[in-house]
């Protein structure tokens, strides 16, 4: 067998397949053969690097060099000028934003300094569809451990040691979960990984499905023997049609290996999993919901007690923890409970896994240890507000979550911090705004969100989301009255305190974590009938400025709808009858001649 | 594949197949490697810097030594003396070997890599790089 | 889309037979709607009124539960899609860069809105919740071909590669 020199890996996440990375790895293939070198350099397609922002990504081992942006044609100059010569491809290396140095090994860039991968560590590092790979990084360790030096009692107590804490959104202590499971006696239980990824603008799960199958398929294991269940069941939703294949694959190759099936590792130990499809519904990540829906039924959530572990799947004791959850779990046998608490703060444990995305340079998925403040996130991981604008808000915990401002940037980031923030960790979304950005439009969009995704059982979630909704419409359209905002308010908390469900309870957050902070924005768009952000296309005009307008005609050819009249090197005028406010007009003038108010 | 049967086994094969990834875990933690590099560019590929790079990589795996990382790099101008080799230890200045071969590989390797005892044919490291 | 290439949205026969032997063949009928509906959606690209009934008799359980499994999951869909179909990413990350007036171009090019198909059948529209690609918001699906950091004036050109 030829030993290789050089790795080569290629980002095979659903963001940066998206940009052509599949025909990167073709290529490069193709120009190693023909250079004779295809035995030297292994090309591997990984899982997500996180920096989605930059995508596709390239990465070349041992010197760790980090290309950006590759393109497939770039194959033939990273083959010939630093797979053969040994010379970097300047062009293609990643430029600080602050400084545009270009960076020429990994480590040293901002995005990765300040981050710490635990639920990530194979990310980006292990081509995921191979098991061997999985398994040289201490894959399958820790359930061996588990199934030869530990009863499930030790393993319970390790986890709850830990100080592990649920990463889908409520934060419930992972031990004792399972220690509920554990003592409720059946002659069937169940594993469910929750992979129904809904809140829109969070892809922690899939990457990890998509990067690091395996973790999971040890974890559930894992959580098998500790509980006394020999049955797995992943809920995954059907849009996420990679991460569904690697899974597959992983299963399959487990069973292959003895790592799933009967007798694992002649311990007598048998557990198998099965995966169950989700059809799109936000709710179906309440615990419960997600029950019924993989019982056959429509996805509506039940009330606790009893809680799954007592009466779940098919009414046998179940225990459900997410994909983020589970990722954590081989580490945490392997390196031990008193390792993985002494990271983090005193009430949240380990680290966190943040999808960083909005106005900001680098978005892309990160994990930090719990505790990191949101200035350091934002600022140093994500290099900061896109355009040098200024920040306003940071967006938290998804539809369930709520608007975080400049006040708070320096708390530290742990699961009862953000809820006495009046937002949530949420299942790690992390969505930033800017200056132009509208927070009752925020809101507004939170709320049709949830108002869409209601199930329709309980009242107040139910109508309650659907009136909010039509309050914040009526704002953003200028018609509001100080009336309504009261309503808003009112109605929020009634809400709050009265829906079903974690979905219904927290669907205010939007509103109520915005109202207070930004009141004068809200009230701007009632008395004064304007939108202080210039977002909400209904109180808004755009104009041309005379003395800058230069006649270059871009505008009126982009304007889709003909509203603009003038001839070429003379002033153009905006027929505010005709204007449907889409700021195409703006985004395309090059003078800076248009203007909205 | 048959199936593994016992937790022992599995441990053998995790160090079989450590070879697979144990470029990139060394990528990893570059700071804390000992660092040959070998020059190939067409000069250096010509004197047989190819032959000299697979040796170090043989050398290394043989030895088991996991703190040593082998790459590649281009010119390094001492085109009288290739194949040239660099070799980095943390915290020590850069040393440049040149007209290695493999009987120079095995050399290198037992004496400055392993126990830093300097040898013969070092050749005087005229410039600093941008980095220093 | 379909992958029944014979029916193109027509209820063949042997679209159906491919949806019983897929029944027939399950192991445990208990509980198995979801994946049965998503088999049916697979084969015949919608689930109208006919497939509901067939689904429901052969599974044993009244119309009307198989009507409010399909009408509560947002991936069922009861009408035929284009034979382009185009969706846009709405979470929140395209959300706050843009989507929304990518969307309404596009609603206003076509003249329809989301969840509807063109007269001639070549485009319907969905609105999606994140696609995960939100490096590259806003982001565009057309069947599975992927535009990323979409601006209203691209929409044209973007879909004149269809015609």
């Amino acid at each position: 067998m030829s030993r290789y020199k050089m790795h080569v890996l290629v980002c095979g996440g659903t963001g940066c397949v998206s940009s052509n990375s599949i025909q990167i790895v073709e290529n490069l293939k193709k120009y190693l053969k023909e250079n004779g070198i295809e035995d030297e350099v292994q090309v591997l397609k990984t899982g997500c690097f996180g920096f989605c922002e930059k995508g596709p990504i390239v990465k070349i081992l041992p010197d760790n060099t980090f290309y950006v942006q590759v393109k497939p044609e770039d194959a033939e100059i990273i083959v010939k000028e630093h797979l053969i010569k040994g010379r970097k491809v300047e062009r293609l290396l990643y430029k600080e934003p602050n400084t545009q140095t270009a960076i020429d090994d990994s480590k040293h860039m901002d995005f990765y300094k300040k981050q710490m991968r635990v639920a990530l560590r194979n990310c980006g590092f292990i081509d995921p569809d191979n098991i061997e790979e999985y398994i040289a990084r201490d894959g399958y360790q820790a359930l061996g451990k588990a199934l030869t030096e530990m009863t499930p009692e030790q393993v319970i107590e390790e986890v709850k040691k830990s100080g592990l804490r649920g990463r889908g959104g409520g934060g419930f202590p992972t031990g004792l979960k399972w220690e509920f499971a554990y003592k409720n006696k059946s002659d069937q239980k169940y594993v469910v990984c929750n992979a129904d990824e809904g809140d829109p603008g969070a892809f922690m799960d899939r990457s990890i499905l998509e990067g690091d199958p395996h973790s999971i398929v040890e974890a559930m294991a894992i959580c098998g023997y500790a509980i006394g269940a020999n049955k797995g069941l992943v809920y995954i939703r059907a849009e996420y049609p990679l991460a569904v294949k690697r899974l597959k694959k992983a299963i399959e190759d487990a069973r292959e290996y003895g790592l799933l099936g009967k007798n694992i590792l002649d311990t007598g130990f048998d557990f198998d999993i099965e995966i169950k499809y989700g059809a799109g519904a936000f709710v179906c990540g309440e615990e419960t919901a997600l029950i019924h829906s993989m019982e056959g039924e429509r996805g509506e959530p039940t009330t606790k007690p009893p809680f799954p572990a007592e009466s779940g799947y098919w009414g046998k004791p179940t225990n459900v923890n997410n994909v983020e959850t589970f990722a954590n779990i081989p580490v945490i046998l392997l390196k031990g409970a008193d390792w993985f608490s002494s990271i983090g703060t005193e009430k949240s444990k380990g680290t966190k896994v943040f999808a960083l995305a909005g106005k900001i340079n680098n978005v892309g998925l990160i994990e930090v240890p719990m505790g990191t403040t949101l200035r350091e996130v934002i600022f140093d991981i994500g290099g900061g507000i896109k355009g040098g604008k200024k920040f306003k808000a940071v967006q938290t915990g998804g539809p369930s979550g709520g608007c975080l401002t400049e006040k708070d940037l320096d708390t530290p980031i742990d699961f009862d911090n953000l809820v006495a923030k009046g937002s949530m960790m949420g299942s790690g979304g992390m969505i930033v705004m800017d200056e132009d950005d509208c927070m009752p439009s925020v809101a507004k969009f939170y709320l049709e969100f949830t108002e869409d995704e209601s199930c329709g059982k309980c009242t107040p979630c139910r109508i309650g989301t659907k009136r909010l909704s039509e309050l914040l419409d009526k704002i953003t359209k200028g018609q509001g009255t100080m009336e309504d905002l009261e309503m808003l308010k009112t109605l929020s908390e009634t809400i709050k305190d009265t829906a079903l469900c974690g979905l219904g309870q927290t669907a205010p957050n939007p509103v109520l974590s915005t109202i207070d902070t930004f009141w004068d924005e809200y009230v701007a768009h009632v008395k004064e009938h304007r939108c202080p952000a210039g977002q909400c296309s209904a109180l808004l005009q755009y104009f041309i400025l005379e003395e800058k307008c230069i006649g270059c005609t871009a505008c009126s050819r982009v304007c889709p709808v003909g509203a603009i009249s003038g001839k070429v090197k003379s002033t153009h005028v905006i027929d505010q009858d005709k204007c449907i406010k889409c700021g195409a007009c703006y985004e395309k003038c090059k003078f800076s001649a248009i203007i909205k108010k | 594949m048959g199936k593994i049967k016992s937790l022992e086994e599995l441990k053998q094969l995790r160090e079989q197949y450590k070879s697979k990834v144990d470029i990139r875990e060394k990528g990893d933690q570059m700071e804390k490697m000992i660092l040959v590099r070998v020059a190939m560019a067409t000069c250096g590929i010509a004197s047989g810097a190819r032959d000299v790079m697979d040796a170090f990589i043989d050398e290394v795996a043989n030895r088991k030594l996991d703190n040593v990382v082998v790459s590649q790099t281009g010119c390094m101008g001492y085109c009288y003396a290739e194949p040239t080799v660099e070799v980095t230890i943390p915290g020590k200045e850069p040393v440049v070997f040149g007209e290695v071969n493999k009987d120079r590989v095995k050399e290198i390797v037992d004496k400055y890599i392993i126990h830093g005892e300097l040898l013969d044919g070092i050749i005087p490291v005229t410039h600093k790089t941008v980095d220093d | 889309m379909a992958n029944c290439e014979t029916c193109k949205n027509k209820l063949s026969e042997s679209c159906f037979r491919e949806l019983e032997a897929f029944i027939d063949g399950l192991e445990d009928k208990n509980g198995a709607v979801i994946s049965v509906l998503h088999k049916a959606q697979e084969i015949f690209g919608y689930l109208p009124r006919e497939v509901q009934q067939f689904v429901a008799k052969k599974l044993e359980i009244p119309v009307s539960k198989v009507y409010g499994i399909v009408s509560f999951y947002s991936f069922f869909t009861m009408v035929p899609k284009g034979e382009h179909p185009i969706s846009v990413c709405m979470g929140t990350a395209c959300y706050v860069r843009g989507a929304e007036k990518v969307l309404d171009e596009i609603k206003r090019t076509l003249n329809i809105e989301v969840g509807e198909t063109t007269p001639d059948g070549k485009f319907s529209l969905d609105a999606l919740r994140c696609v995960g690609a939100c490096g590259l918001a806003p982001v565009v699906l057309v069947g599975d071909k992927v535009y990323g950091r979409v601006t209203p004036d691209q929409v044209k050109s973007i879909l004149k590669e269809y015609e």
